[in-house]
């Protein structure tokens, strides 16, 4: 098993002290390193927030794009070289706000990519406006008189979408996290982790004791993640208990194993070709 | 000497198979040895609405769409409503006899009546287009055989039982009209001379496989999605996968993750498309990753005209995305160029690691043309890569090198690990925006970038140098850029057949934009009237932003068709017997 140090950037992350973005960081270095990978075999992809800075802290390929757009940029790379183990990471403004659209569809298209979310209910870089999982009536720099609207549920969202794998974390857990971490690598198809990492500067709300007070393992009550109806009815539970785990999985053909195109081994490494001269046929 | 051409239209309801009905025809044209250049003029319904197909072919190069029709066949009733009174004296139109009627008003302008009664010539209604074609082959003295070929291509493959009724309408349709019509006497001069039949898109398409494009991305909006269907069918097998994304968006932005690969990728959109993908162009632009994007334009503002034509994203397009960075943009000019500069455009995006953006329009990607063979054996250059790593010295993705490109690895290379960042960087790719902004370094990497633009306009000034068309002592200079270059080229012979001597010039590099170049080939002229398909004359308004040059005689059209030669002649004659504008010259 190589060391998780091989995946350790020069770059100190600038997370404010006791964020939940660095037990997220450090549990992915476990996990590459588990798997046994190596830092130039992995690309990973972020959006913008403070989530979104890790491919920096990370000893690998990395690509640092726009607000909301990690995931078709993940995939682009995906679609270019498929021989790498391709991460997408970010945070739930990112991901479920401005880049919903392409949470969705990244979901049916389900090339193989891991899609991390770095959960903290806020938006932490622009400084602690709502965001689409802060939870009802709560008051942030946006919403003053409490946030008006419902609480989106990523897990049901992911399974609605059609994820073929489908998992909740929280950075207050970390070797837990790593092993999800490396069944999503190791998972075919678009794997999503929803990570409680909570914001110690702008949600007062969802902090570490809140969640270790509430979170419990799907595994402990043996959940039967090949069991979609069971995954659903787990998704809502939100409250006094909430579930962390694999809620779903269920390997299905992926986007490159179906595209003729990408039959031959990575685009990137295709040779150069001339185009055979038979396709003008169709213009005489 | 008048030259020899044919002029046929075609008019009818979408739905009713103008464009196999055109389409064969051009074929048919092509094969015999003439010239094409057809336009279909559509509206965005699937049925219905008045579709009309109008085409020239001639022995030598024809440049656009005919004004008035030789032979109009009519598809339906609103067709000869329309267009009868378009028909030149003497020439035919042919129609339906059983369904439609062609009454005396329709005929003033001097055009025979030519009805076929298809019932009688034909197994069922709907071969009333090949009985038609049929006709029409007999009056334009082309041998039947030719359309006999086509249709057997046409059905052979999907429905091989209809080919052989199909033939017999043909034939009968040839038959009648020889037995009731006296042909035109052309003298069209066929010969076996062998050309390519295509419109833009598809060269677009043939373009980005001949440059081994391995990823193209699109969201269906018109007229570029030709581009896309073109690829769908014929990428896979030549290495390029296609990807119909979510939005353009997300087209633009898989496009950039691709290209980052190594991987050559190319995305194509409309105006509207291409609105959405601005974000991520300038991504490109900081990333410092290759890749290709088209706009073919088409009427606007906002959803606008779907399926007109227009010239008016050039400031869209040249100020494309916040802040400043590298682009190339280009807008190609015929059919063929737009082969050749598609190819081209992935060795530019490639040397300068910028995005490359190509300028089309309507009437550029969907006209239909004839086009010389092809040489598919583009030259492939993919600028300076770095194959290996092995130096203790960490990789620079964004070394800072005199020319201001910095040599790129791809990703999975051993031992080169590195972020490439949206946020303004340092040489190895670490981010400098947040906590550690340091001025120095964002002067560093701002003029790294921007110096590459200083190499790609010595090579495109050398590759695409800006130069005068025609007569170097001409009276007028007729300026222009894009689809309008055949129109210009249609107007230089027409007022050089007048006996007035008449020159053009084209802007096909829009950005870098060649100051200098433009510049010199301009300071000779003696008068410019600048043609564009806009409101308020972006090219000329970018002319004088570059270069100081103000041509104030316009000839603009917004109304979403192209160009009609015979009221641009007019007004250059206007023009041209006004006193000069004041600066319409160059000032020397
Ligand atoms: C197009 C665009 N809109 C807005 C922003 C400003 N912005 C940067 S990060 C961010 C939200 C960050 O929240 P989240 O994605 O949840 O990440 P976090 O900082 O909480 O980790 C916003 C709105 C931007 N960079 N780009
Ligand atoms: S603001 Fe919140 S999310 Fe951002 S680094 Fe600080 S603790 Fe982490």
């Amino acid at each position: 098993m190589a060391d998780a140090a091989v995946f350790k950037s020069d770059i100190k992350p600038d997370w404010c002290p006791g964020c939940g973005d660095f037990g997220v960081l450090n549990s992915l270095q476990k996990a590459c390193a588990d798997l046994n990978l190596e830092p130039h075999q992995v690309m990973i992809v972020s959006g913008i927030g403070c989530s979104s800075n890790l491919p920096g802290f990370f000893n690998s390929y990395g690509l640092h794009t726009l607000h909301g757009r990690s995931l078709p940029v993940a995939s682009g790379v995906k679609l270019g070289n498929s021989d790498l183990t391709v991460i997408a990471t970010g945070g739930d403004g990112d991901g479920y706000g401005i880049g919903a659209g392409h949470f969705v569809h990244s979901m049916r298209r389900n090339l193989d990519i891991t899609y991390i979310v770095m959960d903290n209910q806020i938006y932490g870089l622009t400084t602690g406006q709502a965001s689409p999982t802060t939870e009802r009536m709560i008051k942030t720099k946006s919403t003053p008189q409490g946030n008006l609207e419902s609480q989106l549920n990523p897990i049901a969202l992911a399974l609605a979408g059609g994820a073929s794998f489908v998992a909740r974390g929280f950075s207050g857990e970390p070797t837990h996290l790593a092993e999800l971490y490396k069944q999503a690598i190791r998972h075919k198809g678009f794997a999503l982790v929803d990570v409680f990492s909570p914001c110690m500067t702008y949600n007062k709300n969802n902090t570490y004791t809140w969640f270790k007070e509430r979170i419990y393992k799907l595994e402990d009550q043996r959940h039967d993640p090949k069991n979609f109806e069971a995954a659903m009815a787990r998704s809502q539970e939100w409250g006094t208990q909430i579930p962390i785990g694999v809620f779903y999985q269920n390997e299905r053909m992926t986007y490159e194993e179906g595209e003729p195109a990408m039959a031959h081994g990575a685009m990137s490494k295709l040779p150069f070709k001339p185009l055979d001269p038979s396709i003008l046929l169709e213009f005489v | 000497m008048k030259r020899k051409t044919v002029s046929v239209w075609v008019g009818g309801a979408a739905g009713d198979g103008i464009a196999s009905v055109g389409e064969s025809l051009a074929k048919i044209f092509a094969r015999n040895g003439l010239h094409v250049y057809a336009y279909n003029s559509y509206q965005s319904v699937i049925r219905g609405g008045h579709v009309w197909w109008q085409m020239r072919a001639g022995s030598e190069k024809v440049y656009t769409q005919p004004e008035t029709a030789h032979i109009l066949i009519a598809l339906n009733q609103d067709a000869i409503d329309q267009h009868a009174l378009g028909v030149e004296t003497g020439g035919a139109i042919l129609f339906n006899s059983d369904r439609m009627q062609v009454r005396p008003e329709h005929l003033a302008h001097g055009a025979q009546s030519c009805g076929l009664p298809i019932s009688k010539l034909a197994k069922l209604p709907i071969m009333q287009n090949t009985v038609a074609t049929g006709a029409f082959m007999y009056l334009a003295e082309l041998p039947l055989g030719s359309l006999e070929k086509a249709l057997e291509e046409r059905f052979g493959k999907k429905k091989p039982e209809v080919v052989q009724p199909n033939i017999d309408a043909a034939r009968a349709g040839y038959e009648f009209a020889k037995q009731n019509w006296k042909q035109f006497g052309l003298g069209l001069g066929l010969s076996k001379t062998q050309r390519l039949v295509m419109i833009g898109n598809q060269a677009f398409g043939l373009g980005a496989l001949a440059a081994n494009c391995r990823v193209y991305t699109a969201y269906p909006m018109t007229p570029a999605s030709s581009i896309l269907h073109f690829l769908a069918s014929n990428g896979p097998k030549n290495g390029c996968v296609v990807k119909q994304c979510e939005d353009e968006i997300a087209s633009m932005a898989m496009a950039v993750g691709a290209g980052q690969t190594g991987a050559r990728a190319m995305t194509g959109t409309s105006g509207g498309g291409f609105a959405l993908m601005t974000e991520a162009v300038g991504l490109a632009g900081m990333l410092e990753t290759p890749v290709v994007i088209v706009n073919v334009q088409r009427g606007g503002p906002s959803t606008g005209l779907p399926t007109k034509t227009e010239q008016g994203d050039l400031f869209q397009v040249l100020g494309a995305s916040q802040g400043e960075y590298p682009r190339i943009i280009l807008a190609p000019q015929t059919i063929e160029d737009v082969f050749y500069t598609t190819a081209e455009a992935f060795n530019l995006a490639d040397r300068y690691q910028c995005p490359v953006l190509i300028l089309s329009d309507l009437l550029l990607s969907e006209h239909t043309e004839t086009v010389d063979p092809l040489d598919l054996n583009v030259k492939v250059d993919r600028g300076e890569i770095v194959s290996e790593w092995t130096s203790s010295e960490p990789y620079k993705r964004y070394l800072n090198t005199p020319s201001g490109v910095s040599p790129r690895v791809f990703p999975g290379t051993r031992n080169a690990q590195h972020v490439s960042a949206s946020d303004e960087h340092d040489e190895r790719g670490i981010v400098i925006s947040d906590v550690f902004t340091d001025p120095p370094t964002r002067k560093m990497m701002m003029e790294k970038r921007m110096r590459k633009i200083d190499g790609a306009r010595k090579e495109l000034a050398k590759t695409y140098a800006p130069k005068l068309e025609g007569s170097p002592d001409a009276e007028v200079t007729l300026v222009g850029w894009g689809s309008t270059a055949n129109l210009l080229r249609a107007m230089m012979r027409r007022l050089e057949e007048e006996g007035v001597r008449a020159n053009i010039f084209l802007i096909k590099v829009i950005a870098p934009f060649l100051g200098d170049d433009v510049t010199a080939a301009l300071s000779t002229c003696k008068r410019l009237v600048m043609i564009e398909s806009n409101f308020t004359s972006q090219m000329a308004r970018l002319l004088r932003m570059e270069t100081g040059i103000h041509i104030k005689d316009r000839i603009l059209k917004y109304d979403g068709e192209p160009f009609v030669p015979s009221e641009v002649y007019k007004e250059i004659k206007k023009i041209l017997a006004r006193a000069p504008a004041r600066e319409a010259v160059a000032p020397r």
